[in-house]
């Protein structure tokens, strides 16, 4: 089996437009949580989330561009652009026909869609421009991907809700750790923050409407929020060949499934995952001080959370940090574990764990270190980043330094 | 059917049982309902009284709507029609 090694990142999320800023905002626990913006929003009842701030799509793509790129696309080639120029890879040849695109979303063009609805149902039209399928369609972004960086080997999108972006790293991953690909292009992006897709979420009534506090007794509920991470995964001797800066190592992965129900999540499926993970690294429970949690700020995904981590790792429980930047960005969906995975970044190569923020007081149920509200600087060796989905769906990875 | 009945139904029908098996002493989770069956259930209620009723499923119990009984769920409706129709 070969090594897997991180060798590019990129982003644009509510914390930054890159991933300097990104890590710096988790850095300093700044919350990109706030008032959302866009139509018809004075018809929702929640109207907070982590909306892409400043962000002017004509900055960055052309008119020909934009009639094809749902935001869900643009975020995502705005990531890529970012994670393939770290890389430094070029993509001509044998190389370009053993690297591909496997991406996470759940929502594809949801904006798309919503806009299009609206014309012909609220508005009455009787014409769509002519681009709405490849422009909403999930793996639109994959697809783009593919074309701008004439990347021709296995791509394809992962659509697993929550999960969508983990499960998409850990495809990566196994392809590259089984020689079948040399270098792969993977995480995932969402924008779900339209009329529609946020009053669908309200239906379920989870959301919070005034903050996401993560393992915080006064927690209620989750937040969303939108962008994109994209990483680049290499083979390990192809990277340092070139010596190429490597970021970290992804060393374990494991999905597993609750079989169970559609929405309340399961403590032994979560901690099956967490222990597939280790297994399949060769990782000793000691060694990992830090997991990027799921950590969604409802009820019942926290307080399952921090059960199941209670039981995978016994006493080393208490002596580990987990946190949740959901408390900054929201959550991403279907591209949440992409942008989380920086933390695990910045945590292996720079020694910061980011913290959770807006925590107010201790749950019983959530009774593990999760770095309330200041990030705090550590040396880890090993770190985990959790996913559990709607639908009992739950991916695990790990990460190492190299 | 007045307020009480119709709300006795919601409850039934979302219990899956016969109208005459819930009372007003009855609890949700006497009756089986778990908490995305009472999100169900408040939705058909809003939709059935044109309401609006606040409820916030990590928290059921802070929500200003009680919901300990088909009794307390009857009363609060009551109140929200007064509310939010006058």
């Amino acid at each position: 089996m070969k090594r897997v090694v991180i060798t590019g990142a990129g982003t644009i999320n509510p914390l930054g437009h890159d991933v300097p800023s990104t890590m710096e905002a988790m850095r300093e626990g700044r919350c990109g949580i706030g008032e959302l913006h866009f139509r018809d929003v004075e018809r929702l009842a929640i109207r907070i989330g982590g909306q892409v701030r400043d962000y002017t799509p004509e900055d960055r793509f052309n008119r020909q561009q934009l009639a094809l790129y749902d935001r869900f696309t643009q975020f995502t080639l705005i990531a890529a652009r970012e994670a393939l120029g770290q890389s430094g890879l070029d993509f001509n040849g044998e190389l370009a026909d053993r690297a591909g695109v496997v991406l996470g979303t759940s929502g594809g063009g949801l904006t798309t869609q919503d806009e299009n609805y609206r014309a012909v149902y609220e508005e009455g039209k009787n014409r769509v421009h002519p681009f709405v399928v490849p422009k909403l369609m999930n793996n639109a972004a994959a697809s783009h991907v593919s074309m701008e960086f004439n990347l021709r080997g296995p791509s394809f999108t992962v659509a697993t809700a929550c999960s969508s972006s983990n499960h998409a790293m850990g495809q990566a991953f196994a392809m590259v750790r089984s020689g079948l690909c040399t270098a792969m292009v993977t995480g995932g992006s969402e924008s779900m923050l339209c009329f529609g897709g946020v009053k669908a979420w309200e239906g379920l009534r989870v959301m919070s409407r005034d903050a996401c506090r993560p393992f915080s007794a006064t927690r209620n509920g989750m937040v969303q929020g939108e962008g994109a991470g994209l990483f680049v995964f290499e083979e390990y001797e192809h990277a340092r060949a070139r010596g190429a800066e490597i970021l970290a190592e992804v060393v374990g992965f494991a999905a597993t499934s609750d079989a169970a129900d559609i929405v309340m999540p399961s403590k032994q499926g979560a901690a099956r995952a967490i222990r597939g993970a280790l297994r399949d690294g060769g990782i000793d429970h000691e060694r990992v001080g830090y997991i990027n949690a799921h950590g969604t700020g409802t009820a019942a995904n926290d307080k399952t959370e921090c059960a199941a981590v209670a039981d995978v790792f016994g006493h080393h429980a208490d002596d580990l940090m987990i946190s949740s930047t959901k408390s900054m960005h929201g959550h991403l969906i279907g591209g949440t574990g992409a942008v989380e995975l920086l933390a695990c970044i910045m945590a292996l190569r720079d020694g910061v764990i980011a913290p959770t923020i807006g925590y107010e007081e201790p749950d019983p149920e959530c009774a593990l270190d999760v770095v309330p509200n200041e990030a705090r600087e550590a040396e880890v060796d090993v770190v985990l980043s959790n996913a559990f989905a709607f639908g009992g769906l739950n991916a695990v990875l790990a990460l190492g330094r190299v | 059917m007045d307020v009480q009945d119709r709300v006795i139904a919601i409850i039934a029908e979302q219990a899956m049982l016969e109208p005459s098996d819930v009372t007003l002493d009855s609890t949700p989770e006497e009756l089986g309902i778990d908490s995305l069956g009472l999100v169900e259930a408040i939705f058909a209620i809003e939709e059935t009284f044109d309401i609006s009723v606040p409820f916030n499923a990590n928290d059921p119990q802070g929500s200003d709507f009680d919901i300990s009984s088909v009794g307390q769920i009857v009363a609060g409706i009551r109140k929200l029609m007064d509310e939010q129709h006058a």
